[in-house]
């Protein structure tokens, strides 16, 4: 799987099917909450509305001669009610910062910020489709819906990037009780995360931050006499030797990690950062893991 | 010229420039390094950082030193500068230059005589009179003349292979007008070197020109530990020092060629080097000269004589040599005594060392050889080899030279030789005559405790007056000589060991063996062995080392050549290699003991060469010291810059490579094992070496073979069942083909259609019977004839052992160990019996002692035991075990089968204890010692 993290060009849809294919379907555990609730294919191991069947079981009082499956009732003395296993299917709403500082790449053959990003947000699409489940793009362009027919709107969406420097999350389109995914580098203001976070726990949804960093902008592998700019050229900083802010920006690098993992903790959200120098599969995996439910 | 200190300065005018440099200081000041800009999304969080340092926006005081030094160094490279200037003003009045002219000049005698020839030049044009002396001629006079007709001279001269003599005799000689010297001195002192000097000095300024190159000396080589010993001097003593010696020679074709290469350390501090070459022998006396690489000096040239030869002597005893006999009666054990410390040895088979092309083969006792060893040993003889035999009873009892003169013995022999002095006999021990004239050994003194006991007789021919070289006081010959080719054969009448005289225990003999030519002397030649004779020259040294013939020069009087020897050649006596009457003695330009010690100058002589203040040239070195410090001022400015870190990467990757190629070390090619044996024959190995195999040769006649083979195999099973001996399956052996030596036993059935040995399987069936094997030869015919009779078996068999080493056989003695080795036996039936058995002879002198039921027989194994009787058709069994062949009638035939069986047994246990039940004798005498 490590290829697909070297497939910076070419097509995206290939590339997020190709990592997409190797992980089982992902089933995320909905909370029952009767306004999302939908009748979809995801068993929910137990009776209920849906059209697999589960399992047999004696009538009880109050069962309406309507329920009881005779065609197994006649095979005994006792009556039976044929039960169906209770399906559910959930919306996940992706937001991938399309701002210019995720076109960053510290170094020749890495694959920018901006494409890891799209590549795990489109994985994470096509397991969570194929999986059942609706989604849906941030913002109100695309909303949640099922099927692979979504993932060339999807992938037409995210092909559009943005002019902002930083970029904020929005938190608009959001599904009620749904679930959410951000992926950005978060460098921006952190007031436009902390907003979009309160209107989405605001609707009860539940989702994950992840954070795309470069390796560079972890190890701050500079010296000398620099001018940094940001990806944009708004911001411009000068510095007479560079070697000396390394301690100081490392600090504040950890300091906003930390921000937004309790950020990310005060509303029941996941948050986790992921380095373009290392492989995708286990940024996915963990992404799996957290829309999953922590299980 | 402009000074600063020892310091001067070509163009002064230019450190003009370094008033420039305070500008330079202010200008490069200002201007900081030019930063980098980046794109980097983090600088969001760089925002309000403040740094914390703000004086890197001007070039740091270090960088500006650093380009200030190597602006400085430049200006002042370009001015000039100069070590210790030398100003000279030019000389007045006649110049002499004075040369040492040995062979310790050789080494740089091209640049001394540039060197004079400048000098002389100069001295021309500054209109001076001029002499030139070299120091290895005779004094003479020394005249001044115009330098342009010494230009010419100067040209021409060249260097002895010897050093100056006394150099007192030529302060005498000197001229007493006043005249400057330059003195060019090969660096050692000598004789009247100081009183030269004084004289010198006291007629004008002396210079002396010393050349800093380390004077080698090679010494003459010596031959001790059994390796040739190499030393060498040098001088100065300085640090370790390690030099190539080659040994050089002619090779098998007569071309001259390094033969050997050795390198000869000097240790920190040491003036002596030594180093021990081994050589074999071979190439040893090939070496004409050794010398060290890339020394072209008469010094570093050592020539070789017959002191480092050593002659190759082949010993080759008769078989009692391998017996478990006493050292002391080894037949070859003085020989080897006497030659060990001046020839070299070579053991081995008589054709084995004929390949080694000895100078002589000593054969102690050696009775008969076969054809091919006999063709091979007059090949040799006619190249000139010497063949020195010694007598002894296995020559006395056999046929050797007996009818007809044999080619390889000088006289025919008597049968059975003569004893002189024992109880049985009249006369008293025989002494030795004086030796006559012509013969080799005139001259030696003639010891009365020599005694001759027994010896061979010659038979009085025509030739033997002159083929005698020593004879006994009755005028019995004692050594007899005959030429062979450009070869000798020599016969000395008695044994090399004390058995039949007293000869080996004198001194004489080791006396003789050297007039013989057998050994040479080893040490250096004394004054007393060169004084009486004449020495002609054979090979002359120049002082470059090189040899050339010597011509038509005089020899020289042996006394002047042991003078030479000891105080080193000179102009009558050159070194090179002198040839007298029978040995040639090198005289070498280093003598064994020369010791070199370096001339030491009164203080203020100006010495050129190794003066340290010299001149010396230092803009090369500025200007290097200014590109160091700009190529540093890159390095600083690229890191002040942050642009170091890619050059840091690109460093590693530098030194990886580097690691890479150094860790990469030559691959060892596994070398493939070669010369792989022939899989057949290490089946064989491996089968008959695996456990006890009897064998029996193969005849050709499948009839007799299968009998043979069958007859082993049930010998084979009653040694399983009877003794420890547990014998695997028999083999067949193809004496033509097959190694003989892993079987203990033979069984050669003979029939008469056996086509005869070859050479080679006659050489390799004597070397089995030597080493200890035994076969037993039967004819199977002791039903019609008794054993040696005129049957065809029994002919045949007489044709077979012709060419063995067959020991004086006798029909085995009733207390042969044979009879008790395991059963008591009186006799010795197969399928047929009462045919003697012959085994190897008692030896004459075996007695029995009173008490004892035995004679204390020989030691060892019988070689072969020869009979009649068709043991193997006795022994035979089918593979059910089951005998094949009826033996006799009834009962009594049952018996003599058990018999014969006992006796295969007895026969079998002989081969593999050997001796041991015949010691069984001594273990009453041995109980008794051990108080019980």
């Amino acid at each position: 799987m490590t290829e697909a993290t070297d497939l910076s060009g070419g097509d995206l849809r290939p590339r997020a099917e190709t990592l997409g294919q190797s992980l089982p379907p992902l089933l995320a555990e909905a909370e029952m909450l009767a306004s999302t609730i939908m009748l979809g294919e995801h068993g929910r191991r137990r009776a209920g509305q849906g059209d697999e069947f589960w399992q047999y079981r004696p009538t009880h009082a109050g069962d309406s001669a309507r329920m009881i499956d005779w065609r197994r009732s006649a095979r005994s003395d006792a009556t039976f009610v044929r039960e169906r296993e209770w399906q559910a299917a959930q919306s996940v709403t992706l937001w991938v910062d399309p701002a210019k500082s995720m076109a960053f790449s510290g170094a020749k053959g890495r694959a920018e910020k901006g494409d890891r990003a799209r590549l795990l947000a489109m994985a994470l699409a096509v397991l969570l489709l194929r999986g059942g489940e609706r989604v849906g793009l941030a913002g109100g362009g695309v909303p949640p819906r099922p099927g692979r027919g979504q993932l060339l709107r999807l992938l037409m969406a995210l092909e559009a990037s943005g002019e902002a420097d930083y970029g904020t999350p929005d938190a608009t389109g959001i599904a009620s009780h749904g679930r959410a995914v951000f992926l950005s580098d978060f460098m921006g203001d952190l007031a436009g995360v902390e907003a979009a976070l309160g209107r989405a726990s605001d609707r009860g949804a539940r989702g994950v931050l992840l954070q795309v960093l470069d390796p560079a902008e972890e190890d701050f592998p500079f010296d000398g006499r620099t001018i940094f700019e940001s990806m944009g050229g708004t911001l411009r900083h000068e510095t007479l030797r560079a070697g000396d802010l390394r301690g100081r920006y490392l600090a504040r690098l950890a300091e906003r990690k930390d921000r937004l993992a309790s950020l990310a903790r005060a509303v029941g959200w996941h948050y986790h950062c992921h380095h373009t120098g290392d492989a995708a599969q286990p940024a996915l995996l963990w992404l799996y893991r957290a829309l999953e439910g922590g299980r | 010229m402009f000074m600063l200190g020892p310091v001067g300065f070509v163009t002064p005018v230019l450190l003009w420039a370094l008033v420039a440099l305070p500008v330079l200081w202010l200008l490069l000041r200002a201007v900081p390094p030019a930063p980098i800009r980046r794109r980097f999304p983090g600088v969001a969080l760089l925002l309000g950082l403040q740094d914390e340092d703000n004086e890197t926006d001007r070039t740091p005081w270090w960088l500006l030193l650093l380009r200030m030094v190597a602006i400085a160094a430049a200006i002042i490279a370009f001015a000039g500068p100069i070590l210790n200037p030398r100003e000279r003003g030019p000389g007045t009045g006649p110049l002499l230059v004075v040369l040492d002219g040995g062979w310790a000049d050789a080494r740089d005698w091209g640049r001394r005589i540039e060197r004079a020839g400048a000098l002389v030049e100069e001295a021309g044009r500054d209109g001076r009179a001029v002499a030139v002396l070299r120091l290895t001629d005779a004094p003479e006079a020394v005249v001044f003349q115009a330098a342009d007709a010494w230009a010419g001279r100067l040209a021409a001269m060249e260097p002895q292979a010897w050093l100056p003599g006394d150099l007192a005799a030529w302060a005498a000689v000197l001229p007493d007008e006043g005249f400057d010297t330059f003195w060019l001195s090969d660096g050692l002192d000598r004789a009247g070197r100081g009183d030269l000097f004084a004289a010198l000095d006291r007629a004008g300024d002396v210079t002396v020109f010393q050349s800093p190159r380390p004077v080698l000396a090679l010494h003459p080589a010596g031959f001790a530990d059994g390796a040739v010993q190499i030393a060498a001097s040098r001088l100065p003593v300085a640090g370790p020092l390690e030099v190539e010696v080659v040994a050089r020679g002619p090779d098998p074709a007569g071309i001259e060629r390094e033969l050997a290469r050795v390198t000869l350390a000097f240790a920190a501090g040491d003036a002596r080097g030594e180093v021990a070459l081994a050589l074999p022998p071979e190439l040893r006396n090939r070496i004409t000269r050794f010398e060290i690489v890339g020394q072209r000096s008469a010094g570093a040239v050592s020539l070789t004589d017959d002191s480092l030869k050593r002659r190759k002597v082949a010993l080759i005893g008769g078989r009692a040599d391998n017996a478990e006999g006493l050292q002391l009666l080894s037949p070859t054990h003085y020989l080897r005594q006497a030659l060990e410390p001046v020839a070299d040895l070579i053991d081995g088979s008589l054709t084995d060392v004929l390949l080694a092309n000895p100078d002589v083969i000593v054969l102690a006792d050696v009775p008969a050889l076969t054809q091919e060893e006999q063709d091979a040993v007059l090949g040799w003889l006619d190249g000139g080899g010497l063949l020195l035999r010694f007598a002894g009873p296995l020559l006395a009892a056999s046929d050797v030279s007996r009818l007809s003169e044999d080619p390889l013995m000088p006289v025919r022999l008597r049968e059975g030789g003569r004893t002189v002095g024992g109880a049985m006999s009249w006369g008293e021990p025989k002494t030795l005559a004086p030796f006559a004239e012509g013969s080799p050994f005139h001259g030696l003194p003639v010891p009365d405790e020599v005694q001759v006991t027994a010896q061979v007789l010659a038979q009085p021919d025509p030739e033997l007056a002159a083929r005698t070289i020593a004879a006994l006081e009755d005028g019995t010959p004692l050594v007899t000589r005959k030429e062979v080719g450009q070869g000798q054969v020599v016969l000395v009448h008695v044994t090399a060991n004390a058995e039949w005289s007293t000869l080996p225990l004198s001194g004489l003999f080791v006396q003789m063996l050297e007039r013989l030519a057998v050994s040479t002397r080893p040490a250096l030649p004394g004054a007393e062995d060169l004084a009486g004779q004449v020495w002609v020259p054979e090979v002359l040294l120049d002082a470059y080392g090189a040899a050339r013939e010597a011509g038509e020069m005089a020899g020289v009087e042996g006394a002047a050549l042991a003078a030479g020897m000891t105080g080193g050649p000179g102009p009558a006596l050159p070194p090179g290699l002198y040839a007298g009457a029978d040995r040639r003695v090198a005289l070498n330009a280093v003598g064994a003991e020369t010791v070199l010690e370096a001339a030491s100058w009164p203080a203020g002589t100006p010495v050129e060469g190794l003066d340290v203040a010299q001149e010396q040239l230092l803009k090369g070195w500025v200007l290097s010291v200014a590109l160091a410090a700009l190529m540093i001022d890159i390095l600083a400015a690229l890191w002040l810059s942050g642009r170091l870190s890619g050059l840091r990467r690109g460093v590693a990757v530098l030194a990886v490579a580097v690691l890479a190629l150094g860790g990469a070390a030559p691959e060892v090619r596994a070398q493939s094992e070669a010369g792989a044996a022939d899989p057949a024959e290490e089946a064989l190995a491996l089968e008959a070496t695996t456990a006890v195999v009897l064998g029996h040769v193969l005849t050709g006649d499948a009839r007799v073979d299968e009998v043979a083979e069958a007859g082993l195999r049930g010998l084979g099973e009653r040694l399983w069942e009877r003794t420890s001996i547990e014998p695997e399956a028999p083999i067949g052996v193809d004496i033509e083909r097959d190694e003989l030596a892993f079987f203990p036993f033979l069984y050669w059935p003979v029939t008469a259609g056996q086509t005869l040995p070859s050479a080679n399987a006659y050489r390799k069936l004597n070397d089995y019977l030597r080493t200890g094997g035994m076969i037993l030869f039967d004819t199977r015919d002791s039903d019609v004839a008794r054993a040696g009779g005129s049957t065809p078996e029994a002919q045949h068999l007489q044709r077979i052992a012709a060419g063995l080493n067959i020991p004086p056989l006798e029909q085995v003695p009733l207390d042969h160990v044979l009879t008790r080795t395991f059963y008591l036996l009186q006799d010795f039936p197969g399928r047929f019996g009462g045919a003697p058995v012959w085994v190897e002879a008692a030896p004459p002198d075996a007695e029995q002692v009173e008490g004892m039921p035995f004679r204390n027989l020989n030691d060892g194994v019988t070689p072969v035991v020869i009979g009649g009787n068709d043991w193997a058709a006795a022994w035979a069994v089918d593979a059910m075990g089951v005998p094949m062949f009826p033996v006799g009638r009834g009962f009594a035939g049952e018996r003599q089968r058990e018999m014969a069986n006992r006796f295969g047994i007895n026969l079998i246990m002989h081969v593999l204890t050997g001796n041991y039940k015949s010691d069984q004798v001594h273990v009453p005498a041995l109980l008794e010692r051990l108080g019980q």
